[in-house]
């Protein structure tokens, strides 16, 4: 996979010299992402999502041919930022890619401060807080973040399928805390119940969910399971294997490709769980066919996943939005990316997943998919895409002074009792 | 392992050539090293070295192979957030920063001192598996405390202070005070090797039922060692958690648990320049990988370096520095190796034990 990149960036630069009117200079790109550790399948997604930006552009934007440096954490904040400190100070790029992970963008927000000439865009950390509160002028943030994510998904629960109590239960950091945040706003502002005591936070990577299934209370309506990769598949098949009879409402990443490819015995749980990302497998629509296919053209087979996940679509976003800024300044970076950074302040684009545009702060407005888990006619389980909330913003439409008031995300916020 | 350092009389001044021109080459590094080599390479490695260099000291002179120095360099940098300030919201009691890192060195010390209480009565491996499970133990403890270690998120914001018109951050100001604190205590190590304590420790490690026979007080002398060695060990995590500006439970994992062991087992653990050497290995691979190879294969080369070190080197680059050195200079240097070879190889009974 990475030959074929070496090749086509050869390519690239045998073209370069061949048509020297073409591209007499080249901008340094970084792109950081998990490449090791625990979330190293999503990392390298996300590379992926990077590359089918660049590609669509052919490695050009502005006139000037884009050279991709590869950076890796492991989706701790202090790795993040050695990993982010090598490809500015030392690689010399201008314009970043990344990180992944939600307290990874929190740590790379703060230094991005310490380099204003450098024009930081996310990856796929969705932690509120890394634009929320104290946000870096210089960093943005075009592919949304957790709560947003959760968007419609709070009215579904309460409205639609008429739950009034819930149990949590989620990892034990600032993702998963920005996802029940977003869920159970909405969830509890119609009246739903979530009581502090019935939410369960375990560490990443616990394996043995026992403890907490016997330990969920019989008297609610069903279960919201804000886990990712591993964790995810561990709870889900141990509850099935429980016998668990509660339905469950899923995070952005508890019942998407990651974990329903997998061969854990889940199918019987997860079917008909409702959800909500920034992204969703079956959308009836052709700028995200074209995405689907785009992607399954370059890595089918050279181990992508069978549909691009959220981490490829965040990252691809990113990237396209910095190559659409590029563009509308002609690569001219040379007032320390002054200019980049006003084009990407006003830019509005159609993405395979509808318009994004960015609010006063640098986070995305987006549209938002509201999903559920279904048979697909081939067996496999998909989500089908219920609904989509349109042009969902970081506030949730609240005015910025009024929407600090509901505190950060944490473990008890918002309270629902 | 050590021995009585070799008198240098031969050298005008009794200064080796060699340790002059190093000398010249630490003080000048910043003044024609980009700020990414002073602070990322220079500034890390000597904070890592000086956190190996706790471990060789252990290891080195006392026998003692503690794989809790990550540990406890990772409880002063925790001890600087919770008594310090940062910019998280739980504890950050605010304390002035002079007291807070005499108290975080203090605190680590204590922990060291701890630690060695409990380890000092085993042996060899056995030493290794109870300083392992601490270290594993006090992993999970951080990750899962949400009052005072903020679970898993950590502290962030934690700032060195501004100090005679100096932000103790920036680059070349936070290098000289990770060389001034490196050199201090190699030296340190260096001068205590020859002191009576050192000697004593010297003589535990290769023989603690004569020593004990002589009537001093082997648990005693090791604890000390374990005191001495969270010194060095905590005023690293200091200064480990102002070059981050953050603490997680990510820094006192096993995988940085098992580094420092690396680190000073690749440097060689027979003087205490080695584990130096071998934390510029270590954060140069560990920066530079990534542009060798493969982006996504790049540890493998990391893990393939070290394991080429140790396979043709069983003690490390400074091994590999004193065999090159011996070719080139080969009568001096045979020498030399003959008197080490008449003073040092002799194995009393029971040093299989140590590493």
């Amino acid at each position: 996979m990475l030959k074929c990149a070496g090749k086509t960036l050869l390519a690239a630069a045998v073209l370069a010299v061949a048509s020297p009117a073409v591209a007499q200079d080249t901008i340094k790109m970084g792109g950081l992402a998990t490449l090791e550790g625990a979330f190293a399948a999503p990392g390298q997604d996300g590379i992926r999502g990077i590359r089918m930006a660049l590609e669509e552009f052919n490695h050009t934007a502005g006139g000037k041919k884009i050279e991709l440096i590869t950076g890796s954490s492991d989706a701790s904040p202090a790795s993040a930022i050695r990993a982010t400190r090598k490809l500015v100070e030392q690689d010399g790029v201008q314009i970043m890619i990344g990180p992944l992970s939600g307290s990874e963008g929190l740590a790379v927000k703060d230094y991005a401060k310490t380099k204003p000439n450098v024009t930081f865009i996310n990856g796929t950390s969705a932690a509120q807080d890394t634009t929320l509160r104290k946000p870096a002028p210089n960093f943005f943030r075009f592919s949304t973040e957790g709560a947003q994510w959760m968007a419609g998904l709070g009215e579904y629960a309460y409205k639609v399928k008429k739950y009034r109590k819930v149990a949590v239960l989620a990892e034990d950091y600032s993702f998963p805390y920005t996802q029940v945040f977003g869920f159970l706003e909405p969830f509890c502002r119609l009246g739903g119940k979530a009581s502090v005591n019935a939410r369960f936070w375990v560490p990443i990577g616990n394996k043995d969910y026992s403890s907490v299934i016997a330990a969920l209370p019989d008297d609610v309506d069903a279960i919201y399971v804000a886990l990712g990769g591993a964790d995810a598949i561990n709870f889900l098949s141990q509850y099935q294997q429980a016998g668990g009879e509660l339905p469950l409402i899923g995070g952005s990443i508890t019942v998407d490709q990651t974990v329903l490819g997998s061969k854990g015995k889940i199918r019987k749980t997860v079917i008909g769980t409702p959800s909500a990302g920034p992204i969703s497998d079956t959308w009836d629509d052709p700028r995200w066919k074209a995405f689907v296919a785009q992607y399954k053209k370059m890595f089918a087979g050279k181990g992508g996943f069978p549909s691009p996940s959220l981490f490829a679509h965040g990252y691809y976003i990113n990237t396209k939005a910095a190559l659409l800024a590029l563009n509308q300044v002609k690569g001219d970076l040379s007032d320390g990316g002054k200019k980049l950074r006003a084009a990407l302040s006003s830019l509005k684009f159609e993405s395979p997943t509808g318009m994004v545009s960015l609010d006063p702060r640098r986070n995305a407005i987006a549209d938002m998919f509201l999903t559920e888990v279904v048979e697909g006619p081939d067996g496999n389980l998909v989500n089908k895409t219920i609904g989509v909330t349109k042009q969902v913003s970081q506030t949730f439409g609240v005015k910025y002074e009024e929407f600090l008031k509901y505190g950060p995300v944490s473990r008890t916020n918002p309270p629902c009792k | 392992m050590f021995g009585i350092e070799r008198n240098s009389s031969r050298y005008p001044l009794g200064i080796n050539p060699a340790v002059l021109l190093a000398a010249v080459f630490l003080i000048a590094y910043p003044l024609f090293a980009s700020d990414f080599f002073t602070f990322q390479i220079g500034a890390y490695s000597l904070i890592l070295g000086t956190i190996a260099l706790s471990l060789t000291m252990l290891a080195g002179y006392g026998g003692m192979v503690s794989l809790a120095q990550m540990t406890v360099a990772g409880f002063a940098a925790y001890l600087m957030a919770i008594l310090g300030t940062n910019s998280v919201g739980v504890m950050g009691l605010g304390w002035p920063w002079w007291l807070t890192v005499v108290i975080a060195i203090l605190g680590a010390a204590l922990l060291s001192t701890f630690i060695g209480a409990i380890a000092a009565r085993t042996e060899g491996i056995y030493t290794i598996m109870i300083t392992l499970a601490i270290a594993v133990a006090f992993f999970y403890f951080v990750r899962q405390n949400y009052q005072i270690f903020n679970g898993f998120t950590g502290f962030a914001g934690i700032k060195p202070p501004t100090l005679f018109g100096l932000y103790w951050r920036d680059p070349t100001p936070f290098y000289y005070l990770a060389l001034a604190i490196a050199a201090f205590f190699f030296l340190a190590v260096r001068y205590g090797a020859r002191s009576t304590f050192g000697l004593g420790l010297q003589a535990v490690r290769d023989n603690p039922r004569r020593v004990r026979a002589l009537g001093i007080n082997v648990f005693l002398h090791r604890i000390v060692a374990y005191f001495y060695a969270g010194i060095i060990a905590g005023t690293a995590g200091v200064l480990l958690v102002w070059f981050n500006g953050r603490v997680s439970p990510g820094i006192v994992g096993v995988d940085m648990v098992i580094d420092i062991l690396v680190i000073a087992v690749v440097g060689g653990m027979r003087a205490p320049i080695g584990p130096f050497l071998g934390a510029i290995a270590f954060v140069l691979l560990e920066n530079f990988a990534i542009d060798l190879i493969d982006r996504e294969r790049f540890n493998t080369v990391i893990g393939l370096a070290f394991l080429l070190v140790v396979l043709f080197s069983p003690d490390g680059l400074l091994g590999l520095w004193r065999r090159i050195e011996s070719k080139i200079r080969l009568p001096r240097a045979s020498a030399r190796l003959g008197v080490r070879a008449n003073r040092g190889d002799w194995h009393p009974a029971g040093s299989s034990e140590r590493m």
